[in-house]
């Protein structure tokens, strides 16, 4: 009885796992194929890994996915950080609620959207004041601050509500003037929450495809848009190759990410531990 | 429970007239849009004192010490601290620090950075304050814990860093907002004691508002009891247990018995009450002058009840009744008496031997007390 509704309980797993895995499992193996033909086992090669490193356009396109991804996500946590203080902070005035909704608004709103009306303002602004003079760099990092704004916001927004507000308090007793008291204590205690901020808009760029094609000009293409264009004129096996060195570098961080907070938090413990044995 | 505090009267300035009041609050109020926190408090505060503002949850306390803080404005009249208006200097600005509730430690700091923040930001050397610190955390017995982070000690360290934390920059004024809320009931008792002997040693005056009665019994110099927003009775711990001025204060300061009846005789030196909860009437003591017949209360302590199983010599202050409830708590035992009106009074009486006679349950007792144990309430 116990054994039949384990394996039951064995087969569904094997199941979910299968379908959430066997599509990037196939994509692994199939960037070591020796063949053209993405869909025909030729044998095993790293060929494709050597033609990636020789594709000028794939390297220039990362490095410039990277150098957006930087950018804007430190504008982002700045932004964002501010916007989420304002948010935990501001007691009550009129309108909190529109201007929370509307800081917010951006995680709901569907790309497309948020693309084309950055695309409408970016050349009513190049008609109105000649700037930012062609699309390109510029347009997507910042279209990518102001959809990944949001997220940060709501990061740093639920970290200073945890905040005890009597210490913003302790610190202006003992003589910190306002200035002091955000940079000697509150930004030190939000720090996490800017980091794990970073990390999102981070990623949110290096994965962004539908805005960054609205907003991008000839000669900028990130990453994604090289891919997807690629793909459209069929499928190469260097892509599988590209797509599985992006796997591993995402793999990597999210473990390494696992391991800091499981060690933090096994440090913590043993903190706890000291303490009461002193006591 | 009632610590007698009735000291030397050279050092009780609040007796005497002439003394300069080291902090002075005058008709301060604070509203919060139609609600009235603080209501038009006048209250003279004498250097060194350990004064307790003592009341329920939402009764003015800490609104009250957080404007001595500098955290809130009044909304009228204005806070004198040794003879400086207080008005429009920032918290930062004040000789004024203050022990939270939660003790607010930056948790990102160590022990030693926690107790030197304040110092820090008066640009004191970095000498004077390493050995500032280290006197500091000597005085409160952490001197082991200075590398530590707040999260890796326990609730009565912490509390003792908030404290040095808060002592460090010798303020002229000391707030502790509910100072012993957190620890439990051992580690409270021998911190109150710590407390006592830290503020005589500094000499800091200390402002310390309190939910806990027996918490401001012991520890202050006086205590000032609020009700929704006002002071209702300032005076030693003896003065306000022995002499409550309103039935709220003697309700809320330990337990009382409390009798409800018409003056039928009132002279200078006793008056006469007859209550319909005992047939004997009620004879105190003190004059009080009213008109006969003005409906007034008459407030005796538990423990100034006396219980016999016959009838007392006395005309007055008798009352007979059933044991209804007895509880032993072996320093003393508690009784619940049912009167033959109905009315319950409690009697508490101590055990001074092994062998101190018991009540049953259920057994016909007399409830007596002497005239000088009663007293006339008048609201």
């Amino acid at each position: 009885m116990f054994n039949k509704r384990f394996n039951f309980i064995l087969t569904m797993m094997a199941f979910g796992y299968a379908f959430l895995y066997i599509p990037i499992v196939s994509l692994i193996v199939f960037s070591f194929n020796k063949s053209k033909l993405v869909t025909v086992w030729g044998g095993f090669s790293t060929k494709w890994y050597g033609e990636l490193f020789r594709n000028e356009q794939i390297i220039e396109a990362a490095l410039l996915s990277l150098r957006i991804a930087v950018v804007s996500a430190c504008f982002a946590v700045a932004f964002g950080m501010l916007a989420g203080f304002v948010l935990a902070r501001m007691k009550r005035f009129r309108g909190r609620m529109l201007f929370s909704g509307m800081t917010t608004a951006p995680l709901v709103m569907p790309e497309v959207i948020t693309g084309l009306s950055l695309l409408l303002f970016f050349i009513a602004l190049q008609d109105l004041v000649g700037w930012p003079g062609g699309r390109g760099i510029t347009t997507i990092t910042i279209a990518h601050i102001t959809f990944s704004m949001a997220y940060v916001a709501v990061v740093v927004q639920s970290r200073l509500s945890d905040m005890d507000p009597s210490l913003e308090e302790a610190a202006m007793d003992l003589g910190a003037r306002p200035v002091t008291v955000f940079f000697a204590v509150t930004l030190p205690i939000v720090a996490p929450a800017l980091v794990s901020g970073w990390l999102l808009a981070f990623t949110l760029s290096i994965d962004d495809l539908v805005i960054a094609s609205f907003v991008s000009g000839p000669g900028s293409s990130t990453l994604p848009m090289v891919i997807f264009s690629k793909v459209k004129l069929g499928v190469s096996p260097d892509v599988n190759a590209l797509a599985t060195i992006i796997i591993a570098i995402v793999a990597t961080g999210v473990v390494l990410a696992m391991v800091a907070m499981k060690k933090q938090e096994s440090r913590h413990k043993r903190d706890i531990q000291i303490a009461a044995v002193a006591n | 429970m009632a610590s007698d505090n009735t000291k030397d009267k050279s050092k009780s300035p609040w007796n005497d007239p002439y003394a300069d009041p080291y902090i002075s609050i005058e008709n301060i109020t604070k509203k919060f849009g139609d609600f009235t926190a603080v209501d038009n408090v006048s209250l003279k505060i004498y250097k060194n004192e350990l004064f307790c503002l003592l009341g329920g949850s939402g009764c003015g306390k800490s609104t009250l010490l957080r404007m001595l803080a500098g955290f809130e404005n009044p909304t009228s009249g204005r806070i004198l601290l040794d003879g400086q208006d207080m008005a429009g200097i920032y918290p930062y600005d004040r000789p004024v620090n203050m022990m939270f509730q939660s003790y607010a430690l930056f948790p990102h700091m160590t022990i030693e950075k926690n107790v030197a923040f304040g110092l820090h930001q008066d640009g004191m050397h970095k000498g004077e304050i390493r050995k500032r610190v280290a006197d500091m955390l000597e005085l409160v017995k952490l001197e082991d814990f200075a590398k530590r982070k707040p999260h890796q000690l326990s609730g009565g360290q912490r509390q003792r860093v908030a404290l040095a934390r808060s002592l460090i920059k010798q303020p002229k004024l000391l707030l502790l907002d509910e100072p012993l809320g957190a620890l439990d009931k051992k580690l409270r008792e021998n911190t109150q004691f710590e407390l006592m002997n830290l503020q005589e040693e500094l000499g800091i005056t200390f402002v310390v508002v309190t939910h806990d009665q027996e918490e401001a019994m012991t520890l202050s110099s006086r205590i000032g009891i609020m009700d929704s927003g006002k002071i209702v009775q300032v005076g030693t711990p003896n003065e306000i247990y022995e002499y409550p001025g309103t039935r709220y204060v003697a309700d809320f300061i330990g337990s009382i018995n409390l009798f409800d009846g018409n003056v039928v005789e009132d002279e200078a030196d006793h008056v006469r009450i007859q209550s319909e909860d005992t047939d004997a009437t009620l004879y105190i003591d003190h004059g009080v002058a009213v008109t006969e017949g003005s409906r007034v209360g008459v407030a005796v302590r538990p423990e100034k009840m006396k219980l016999t199983r016959n009838r007392p010599d006395q005309a007055d202050n008798v009352a007979e009744g059933i044991i209804d409830e007895v509880a032993y708590m072996g320093n003393l035992s508690v009784y619940r008496v049912r009167l033959k009106s109905g009315k319950i009074v409690k009697a508490t009486l101590p055990n001074l031997d092994r062998d101190t006679e018991q009540f049953d349950w259920d057994e016909q007792v007399y409830v007596s007390w002497k005239p000088k144990s009663g007293l006339v309430l008048l609201s």
